[in-house]
């Protein structure tokens, strides 16, 4: 089989924020892992549904109603097949974050009992370890983490030794916004299997950059985020096994979740919309849809092959860097680049970054207690996606030279 | 008129930035003055910014109406650090009016009034003057001026 390369230039073209100037400098955007930029196909889909077929879904009997049904249901097929999965089973939410609190509220407070254990790692996002301190401070469960390697890799074994009798849900990024690492997620899913409890996996950072089958991994519940891939910010999704959606009850009462409603009770609509109160943000859905299209005709392979080249590329050149100390492990990984820099703080290496158009994060990465194990107060990150170029590469490398330069060496 | 520095220019913020990370400033991020514990500190907070991280934990002795010792301990950026080291050296030996007047001069001069970047009275501080190009940079040097606020200001 050919694999074909990427036309990087030709994407570019895509995205025409990249044409910006920042500072007088063309732009070089270096946050994807916070927020990737937008291809004109999402955007054009988006004001394509407001402008011609925008309505109310699920209700009218009128045509331009009906048209909007299927912009959303259709954007809810071609989503769910993006991950693997069957369009039941595919719930939308405002994103990752709220995709991970319906499962705490719905499922978590269904099921957790006093006693009961949650296992998360240490390298989880806020958004998938607050939510379920919520969700244990109202059901008495308790928290267990599991623990990493001093590499920077979740450590396996520690992790299956904290799956005990009580543990109803094993909860784990599918690939850390800090240390760049992939979670052997098919192997935890398996591992929560055989203890008997649940796994959900935050997929935040994995479904724009990998080839993610959630049948494969085995998983009972996968969240992300649609601004990360492509699409806009305000839409993600959860997927779920159907028997768990069918299970589990609504979180949010309102319009559009119900099948009848009487004064002192309601029955309920069937998955997904049970779980889909109010009216959903439907062009944002429309503007997912176009995003997971965009991305599966430029070929989930050939994005994750180019990024693991740029990554290996990136890491050569910043590694020679006398003071350059990169968090995570070298190999292995993919292109989410936290490092430190000499004795220049992460805020104030973005600063001067900036003053060349050039975009990276600075600050804890909503990762604070990784942040604490690490031993740091901040990183400086810098991540990469499809459109990323060698010569973005090189800038920032010579950005660190001048930002050296202007702190006078190290001390 | 400097046309050299006109907004956008790319040599302009090459100058905003060596008026940003002037020598006095990674001079004081690099050997803070005053950093430390007072045993005997009569009012003492710790304030962070928890978008990026930076802790300034402000101690201060205060006796009859004037801040006789001040000392910081804290960790993050070179503005916050050096912010707090050049303040803890103005406090010293001040009365607390005067205190929260300079804390008012220092914030008006991060928001570019000239006048206040001026008064002599800021001595190292005038330094920092070029945070007022960098708004996201403001509160980095605030932060130490808002653990005096707090334990001093009015309200306190």
């Amino acid at each position: 089989m050919i694999r074909k390369a990427l036309d990087v230039e030709r994407i570019r073209n895509d995205f025409p924020i990249l044409n910006r100037e920042i500072h007088g400098q063309p732009l070089v955007y270096l946050d994807n892992a916070a927020s990737s930029q937008k291809p004109a196909a999402v955007v054009a889909a988006v004001s394509g549904y407001f402008l011609n077929s925008h309505a109310n879904v699920h209700r009218g009997a009128h045509h331009l109603s009906v048209e909007a049904t299927d912009a959303y249901e259709s954007a809810r097929a071609v989503v769910a097949d993006f991950i693997g999965g069957r369009t039941k089973e595919l719930i939308f939410t405002r994103g990752t974050t709220e995709s991970i609190n319906l499962v705490a509220n719905s499922w978590g407070g269904a099921n957790l009992e006093a006693g009961d254990e949650i296992l998360l790692t240490l390298m989880e996002h806020h958004s998938n370890l607050v939510p379920w301190q919520l969700v244990a401070a109202r059901t008495g469960a308790k928290l267990r983490f599991a623990g990493l390697t001093p590499d920077g890799r979740l450590d396996l074994e520690d992790l299956a030794a904290r799956i005990g009798p009580r543990t109803r849900l094993v909860a784990l990024t599918h690939v850390s916004n800090t240390l760049g690492v992939v979670n052997p997620v098919a192997e935890v899913a398996g591992l929560a299997h055989a203890g008997g409890a649940l796994c959900l996996v935050d997929g935040a950072q994995a479904a724009p950059h990998l080839d993610v089958d959630v049948v494969e991994i085995g998983c009972d519940f996968y969240a992300f985020s649609g601004h990360k891939m492509c699409g806009p910010t305000g839409i993600g999704a959860l997927w779920a096994r159907k028997e768990l959606l069918e299970e589990m009850p609504p979180w949010q009462g309102g319009g559009e979740m119900i099948s009848e409603v009487h004064l002192e009770h309601s029955t309920w609509a069937a998955v997904p919309h049970k779980f889909e109160a109010g009216t959903p943000s439907v062009g944002d859905a429309v503007g997912l849809g176009a995003a997971v299209r965009y991305l599966s005709k430029v070929g989930l392979e050939a994005i994750h092959a180019h990024e693991l080249n740029l990554t290996e590329y990136a890491l050569e050149r910043l590694t020679e860097l006398d003071g350059f100390e990169l968090f995570g492990p070298r190999e292995g990984r993919v292109g989410v680049i936290s490092f430190r820099f000499g004795d220049i703080h992460a805020h104030d290496l973005a600063t001067i970054l900036d003053a060349r158009g050039i975009a990276i994060r600075a600050g804890h990465h909503c990762n604070q207690p990784l942040m604490r194990h690490l031993g740091v107060d901040a990183t400086a990150r810098a991540s990469l996606y499809l459109y990323n170029t060698r010569a973005e590469i090189d800038a920032l490398v010579e950005g660190l030279h001048a930002a050296r330069t202007l702190f006078g060496g190290f001390a | 008129m400097n046309d050299r520095e006109a907004p956008g220019n790319d040599h302009g913020s090459e100058v905003q930035l060596k008026q940003l990370y002037q020598e006095v400033i990674l001079d004081h991020y690099r050997k803070p003055r005053n950093k430390g514990v007072i045993e005997a500190s009569t009012h003492q907070l710790t304030l962070n910014n928890p978008l990026c991280g930076d802790i300034v934990e402000l101690q201060l002795v205060v006796n009859n109406g004037r801040i006789v010792d001040a000392a910081f301990e804290g960790s993050g950026c070179s503005i916050s650090q050096a912010s707090a080291s050049m303040m803890t050296e103005r406090l010293k030996g001040r009365p607390v009016d005067s205190a929260l007047a300079l804390d008012q001069t220092f914030t008006r001069m991060l928001h570019g009034d000239e006048a206040a970047a001026a008064d002599e009275d800021l001595g190292d501080l005038r330094a920092l003057a070029g945070v007022s190009r960098f708004p996201v940079r403001i509160k980095c040097a605030l932060l130490a001026w808002n653990c005096l606020e707090e334990l001093v200001g009015p309200g306190s």
